[in-house]
């Protein structure tokens, strides 16, 4: 079995459990034809550098599959005619990724940094 | 011509994607492909920043995945 990495893009005014629900059509589609999810990234509400299908922002998810080629094709024909979606990629990787992604990395720190100046603020304002 | 200084003596740099721990290039990374376009959204040329031809193709590539993906613009308007 091949490993992919897919990603795709889901129109911003859907909450982010219809994109939970979106992964798990996309892991049913897969398991269907033998194939597995290997990980599942979420990487939230984005602004896009440009409009796509009239969207400004979307909800951007990253997987990690691991299947055969027919089930990926499968994945795709399903992925492309969904609405919701507004751009997908799927690419062959020789490995994947083991922990998370930059993408996750950068959100995860942006997450902390805002925190701490909130906290900053606080002491600020307390004294 | 490694030795004396050279009258208009600017080092060659070296590829800054060869050597031990280099940054891998990767579509996602956009912070990191960033500085591989110009203010308007091209790719800037390797002969100003010296990338080996090799991973220029590599950061290309990268770069219009990221574009594809609208994590990166294809032009920038002024």
């Amino acid at each position: 079995m091949a490993l992919y990495e897919h990603v795709f893009i889901a129109r911003q005014d859907i909450s982010a459990q219809q994109v939970e629900g979106l992964v798990d059509l996309a892991q049913a589609v897969l398991e269907e034809n033998g194939g597995k999810i290997t990980k599942n990234e979420y990487w939230g509400l984005k602004s896009l550098a440009y409009r796509v299908k009239k969207n400004r922002k979307g909800h951007y998810t990253l997987l990690n599959i691991e299947a055969d080629h027919a089930a990926v094709a499968e994945l795709e024909r399903r992925i492309s005619l969904n609405d919701d979606i507004i751009r997908h990629m799927t690419l062959r990787v020789d490995e994947h990724e083991a922990d998370e992604s930059i993408q996750m990395r950068n959100k995860n720190r942006d997450e902390r940094r805002s925190a701490r100046r909130e906290e900053g603020n606080y002491e600020r304002d307390a004294s | 011509m490694s030795q004396g200084r050279r009258p208009f003596g600017r080092r060659r740099k070296s590829c800054p994607f060869s050597g031990t721990n280099a940054p891998v290039i990767d579509y996602k990374d956009t912070r990191l492909l960033q500085r591989y376009v110009s203010e308007r959204g091209k790719i800037v040329p390797r002969r100003i920043t010296a990338v080996s031809a090799k991973k220029q193709r590599e950061l290309a590539r990268a770069i219009k995945r990221s574009r594809f993906l609208a994590l990166m613009p294809y032009t920038v308007d002024q």
